[in-house]
């Protein structure tokens, strides 16, 4: 048994936060895995907390307008559309 | 035989003269080709065809290259094997029976059994470093920021770049001379430090002037060449593998070359953090896949978050499953400090031993993998040892250097064992220097 148990509810929920389907035996698969993963992601408990000195700068460029993807490009992928437009599921 | 190396064989020529004119250059299925499908080994992208190409496939067909079809892959990138692919496993040319390593497991299998002369991959965690040293071949993971990732479908932002695998480091190197450079559509990209401040955009005219491009580094010359060996990067590797290892450096050492050996605390968290840091930003990226704008039809009743959470579970295997959930979770209320924080601290304290075992050295080696080519099948049902495979080639990610994997020679079976060689931020032409003296 790990330090981090995790049970299939609590998988259940972050597979909800995801967005995310999961069989059944999947939910008791991943919980035994996710115990026995996050027991090594523990271990990051001896990092010492390190004075992070970043040397990045903003790339910044002047706004103006470019080409891009015209609307049947950017639908082409797209399941369904309608009128131009993407289609998605109902809201609620 | 067929490997199963390409997803799509569609060719993409080019009329344009260049130093790639009479090569084929295969590319990784998560970069993507303007009319070509680009499925990143997903059944959720399996229909997708980008209305546009990546800066990198521009600038090979800018370069005379023959694109000869996308390349096999674990599924977005997820996996150290290219066994989690929608699309079936590819083996592996070198040791038929065996993982051609991952992610980028077709790019390699392809230049190693000939299919293509060289190819393109991308390394969020040694995903074309692996696959080159378990298939014989060479593979540079460049410095973050030298190669522009428009266009490549993300995994891990913060993390990934894309890198050329060839059979030889001058080749490898010829085709990095094309691929690398600034692009305005990625903003992370910027000139390597050799360019001048007033010439900015001259990155590489800069280097050609100075009759120092990438391939003419690949001179073997490793005179005085002075390499760390970081003692972690052996512990726990397999014996044969330690052994092949110090071959190498032997046969370095006789070249002109020297050696120290070097302790680097942090490298014992870096895939620990790595994975942290890749899960996280997988569950990020990887939300915009929810059967709308691409992606299976969806034909379910339900409210949006429904009917997402079932496109989601058609769409993605196991594995992405399992990292979109575990990064959910790292990044959730009550586990954001614990986790991911901590991963962040051990980011910058590897950043920190890098910099400091650099001072010392001009390259620093270890084996690429510490494990020889795993048999197919093998690590699929254990997803910790698989990343624990990693531990090698994840560090370097975490401190956005570059680094190349050459063949360093083979186990009692026959089987590839890869160097890896780690330069400073943009000291590519150091690693191809001193790769070239094997490769």
């Amino acid at each position: 048994m790990s330090d981090s148990a995790v049970d299939s509810d609590e998988v259940r929920h972050v597979a909800d936060l995801a967005r995310v389907d999961l069989a059944e035996e999947e939910l008791e698969r991943f919980a035994e895995q996710f115990g026995e993963i996050l027991d090594a992601f523990e271990t990051l408990d001896e990092v010492p907390e390190i004075e992070r000195e970043s040397d990045l700068v903003n790339v910044m460029r002047p706004d103006e307008v470019r080409d891009s993807l015209d609307q049947e490009q950017a639908l082409q992928n797209a399941p369904e559309d309608e009128e131009g437009f993407f289609k998605g599921p109902k809201v609620s | 035989m067929s490997y199963n190396a390409f997803i799509t064989r569609e060719t993409i020529e080019s009329d344009a003269e260049g130093p790639l004119a009479d090569k084929t250059v295969a590319v990784k299925d998560n970069i993507s080709t303007e009319g070509v499908r680009t499925t990143c080994g997903s059944a959720m992208l399996e229909e997708y065809v980008p209305p546009y190409d990546a800066t990198v496939v521009e600038r090979l067909l800018d370069a005379g290259a023959t694109i000869p079809g996308k390349t096999n892959m674990d599924e977005f990138g997820m996996g150290t094997t290219t066994e989690t692919s929608a699309f079936g496993p590819t083996d592996n040319p070198a040791a038929e029976g065996r993982v051609p390593g991952g992610s980028s497991g077709g790019s390699a299998a392809a230049v190693a059994a000939g299919e293509a002369d060289l190819a393109l991959g991308t390394d969020t965690g040694g995903s074309v470093r692996c696959p080159a040293a378990f298939t014989g071949t060479v593979g540079i993971k460049p410095t973050y920021g030298l190669v522009s990732r428009y266009g490549l479908i993300a995994y891990a932002n913060s993390l990934e770049q894309i890198g050329p695998i060839a059979p030889s480091v001058e080749e490898a190197a010829e085709l990095l001379e094309v691929i690398a450079g600034p692009d305005e559509r990625d903003a992370t990209t910027r000139e390597a430090p050799w360019a001048s401040e007033e010439r900015a955009g001259d990155a590489r005219e800069q280097r050609e002037a100075s009759g120092d491009s990438y391939a003419d580094a690949a001179d073997g010359d490793v005179e005085g060449l002075e390499i760390g060996i970081p003692t972690e990067l052996l512990d726990g590797a397999d014996e044969e593998v330690v052994e092949t290892f110090w071959d190498a450096i032997d046969e370095l050492e006789a070249r002109g070359a020297s050696y120290h050996e070097v302790s680097m605390e942090s490298l014992e968290h870096a895939v620990e953090a790595y994975y942290v840091i890749a899960m996280s930003e997988a569950s990020s990226n990887l939300a915009r896949f929810d059967g709308v704008r691409y992606g299976p039809t969806p034909d379910y009743e339900g409210n949006w978050n429904e009917e997402f959470a079932a496109v989601r579970e058609e769409g993605f295997g196991e594995e992405v499953k399992r990292r979109i959930l575990l990064g959910t979770y790292a990044l959730s209320a009550g586990y954001h400090d614990k986790y991911y924080k901590q991963a962040q601290d051990a980011r910058a304290w590897v950043k920190q031993d890098f910099d400091s075992a650099l001072e010392e050295a001009d390259v620093l080696a270890s084996p690429t993998m510490p494990v020889p080519p795993m048999e197919r099948g093998e690590s699929l049902d254990d997803p910790l040892t698989m990343y624990l495979a990693d531990a090698n080639t994840t560090p370097v990610n975490l401190a956005n250097l570059p680094a190349i994997s050459v063949p360093a020679g083979e186990t009692s079976d026959g089987l590839p064992v890869g160097l890896q060689l780690i330069g400073p931020a943009f000291g590519e032409t150091e690693i191809i220097r001193a790769g070239s003296a094997l490769a």
